[in-house]
């Protein structure tokens, strides 16, 4: 091979998608629950699959765990077609499911210590201790699993998924049942890590407040991509005006509407309001309008 | 990688058996059949095995323990299988690198060593019980561990092909029918040939008769078919249990263990909550 004129492929451009998927399929007999997804996840963002129940979500999360074998597409998840995944990947990826209820029997610590042991061989896991207090547990270190609370069981569960330090953490739903004391701990939990992450919700505010970026999953299809800002962005053109001219009321679209508004009637005009759709109240009628075409 | 992961699953069969041994309800499963056993002989201790002079209540003994290799060993382990499965702790083990292999090596380790404890306890009570036993330790150990080495893969087996606990108890009482023919509370040869021909194919048989051979006097080999303990036979059949098993359960494992995912897990889930309404 002549070294002199080959060149150099640019790795520094763009940097390796942690996933990738490349219209991502999944088909149960004749009915698509993924149809045709791309999605790209890059090194050390938090995205948040955002979706009602039945979208999807899980389906691509156990697709992208490598629990589950499309139907069709390309994915590559840190480098590899999780299909064909070894262990050495697997020891590269953290997994928290939904709703676990195993090892009742186990001791936090002790759990802990013993699931870390199988990193060792791959890398430097956290130690028990470390990760109790982590995830904030050092008061249950010698609790049976069956006795923690709801809270303290998924604390425990993340810790588990944290154990190897892995370079992509998967939770599916980590805060269905939660109260709001437990969801904003748990919240500051997932923030305070350093790893890459992409986590299922249905619950829109979760999703505001985690993501770096927010994919929205309605019927197996991708309606929304980008940041809070991005999709607040994205539905802000759909603005409403109100206001009252003479008495009377008004509701209007658009912008640009405001200023021919005060060019012709000029001081006339009372009771300015401009509403901009909060991305609550746009999710909702995507989430709507799904569910009315089903 | 794999040394690191069979250790671990070490740890894993430790952890577990301390586990089994302070629960109530997993001491009330290993110990019912011993107990409901010892009780029953124990007021037959009286009669004695036809053309001797030996208690059939001792000669009983050897037969009730092999029950606790079969239930806490082989239907343990597939019951373990199977409430894994439903509650995720398999899927967990699948999530971690080579977390299966020490789930399963888990699992085995401690269903062996509750079998065996299982074994010895009830031993220990039966030796103030009934007068007459005599234990050959050796044989009491391979017969032990050539046992489990049959039963323990099939017991993989049933947990794998099996989706709820209740089918279990259809596997329990094919071995109680076989237990009524293997020659456990009466001598096998005052059986029909056929009924003998049957209950020589499956383990329990093997297992009872090794156990006897290990636990009773010489002199009472006279009343097994061919007036013999059959020691190269009991290592025969239970060896071909054992290849069986072990060629089965390698594969329907990994069909069992592919099939693993969030969703399943969930379906069994909701499947046990209706049985539970």
């Amino acid at each position: 091979m002549d070294v002199g004129t080959t060149k150099m492929k640019p790795t520094g451009g763009r940097a390796q998608e942690v996933v990738e998927t490349v219209g991502l399929r999944m088909r149960y007999g004749t009915k698509d629950v993924l149809g045709g997804i791309d999605v790209q996840v890059h090194q050390g963002e938090v995205l948040v699959v955002l979706g009602p129940n039945g979208a999807g979500k899980t389906t691509i999360i156990e697709i992208l765990e490598g629990f589950r074998k499309r139907s069709a597409g390309d994915v590559t998840v840190l480098g590899v077609d999780p299909d064909h995944a070894d262990e050495r990947w697997r020891a590269r990826v953290g997994v928290v499911l939904q709703s676990w209820r195993d090892h009742g029997k186990w001791r936090v610590r002790e759990l802990l210590d013993h699931f870390s042991r199988f990193y060792t061989s791959y890398g430097k896991p956290y130690d028990a201790d470390e990760l109790v207090s982590l995830v904030g547990l050092t008061d249950q270190a010698h609790t049976q699993v069956s006795k923690l609370s709801g809270g303290q069981r998924r604390r425990l569960d993340v810790a588990i998924g944290l154990i190897g330090k892995p370079d992509l953490l998967f939770l599916d739903e980590p805060t269905v049942g939660f109260d709001p004391q437990v969801r904003q701990e748990f919240h500051d939990l997932v923030r305070g890590l350093d790893t890459t992450v992409v986590l299922t919700t249905h619950d829109l505010a979760e999703a505001e407040k985690l993501a770096d970026r927010i994919l929205i999953l309605v019927g197996g299809q991708i309606v929304a991509n980008g940041t809070a800002a991005e999709l607040a962005a994205q539905v802000s053109s759909k603005a409403s005006v109100r206001f009252s001219k003479d008495g009377e009321f008004y509701v209007e679209d658009a912008t640009t509407f405001v200023r021919e508004l005060f060019e012709r009637y000029g001081t006339r005009i009372a009771d300015l309001e401009v509403h901009r759709p909060r991305l609550e109240d746009v999710y909702l009628a995507m989430v709507r309008d799904f569910e009315e075409a089903a | 990688m794999t040394t690191v992961a069979l250790r671990a699953g070490l740890q894993r069969g430790r952890i577990e058996t301390r586990q089994g041994l302070t629960n109530a309800t997993e001491l009330w499963n290993a110990l019912f059949f011993p107990v409901i056993g010892f009780v029953v002989m124990f007021f037959l201790r009286g009669n004695t095995v036809p053309g001797t002079d030996f208690s059939l209540g001792t000669q009983a003994v050897p037969g009730i323990l092999s029950l606790s290799v079969v239930f806490t060993g082989m239907i343990g382990l597939g019951g373990t299988l199977i409430t894994d499965r439903e509650d995720g702790g398999l899927l967990r083990a699948k999530a971690i690198p080579q977390g299966v292999l020490g789930y399963l090596t888990g699992r085995v380790v401690s269903r062996a060593a509750l079998a065996v404890l299982g074994v010895l306890v009830p031993l220990a009570v039966a030796a103030f019980l009934f007068p007459g036993l005599s234990v050959h330790v050796l044989t009491l150990v391979w017969v032990l561990v050539v046992g489990l080495v049959a039963v323990l893969p099939l017991g993989a087996v049933i947990g794998s092909l099996f989706r709820n606990v209740q089918a279990l108890g259809l596997i329990t009482l094919l071995n109680m029918a076989l237990l009524a023919i293997s020659g456990v509370f009466y001598p096998v040869t005052a059986l029909p040939s056929w009924m003998q021909w049957v209950a020589q194919v499956f383990p329990v048989y093997w297992l009872g008769l090794g156990l006897r051979s290990a636990l009773l006097p010489d002199g009472l080999a006279a009343v097994e078919i061919g007036a013999s303990w059959r020691h190269l036979e009991t290592v025969g059949v239970l060896g071909a249990w054992a290849v069986v098993g072990f060629l089965l359960a390698p594969v329907v494992l990994r069909r069992m263990a592919l099939r693993e995912s969030g969703s399943t897990v969930a379906a069994a889930r909701e499947k046990a909550m209706q049985r539970t309404m």
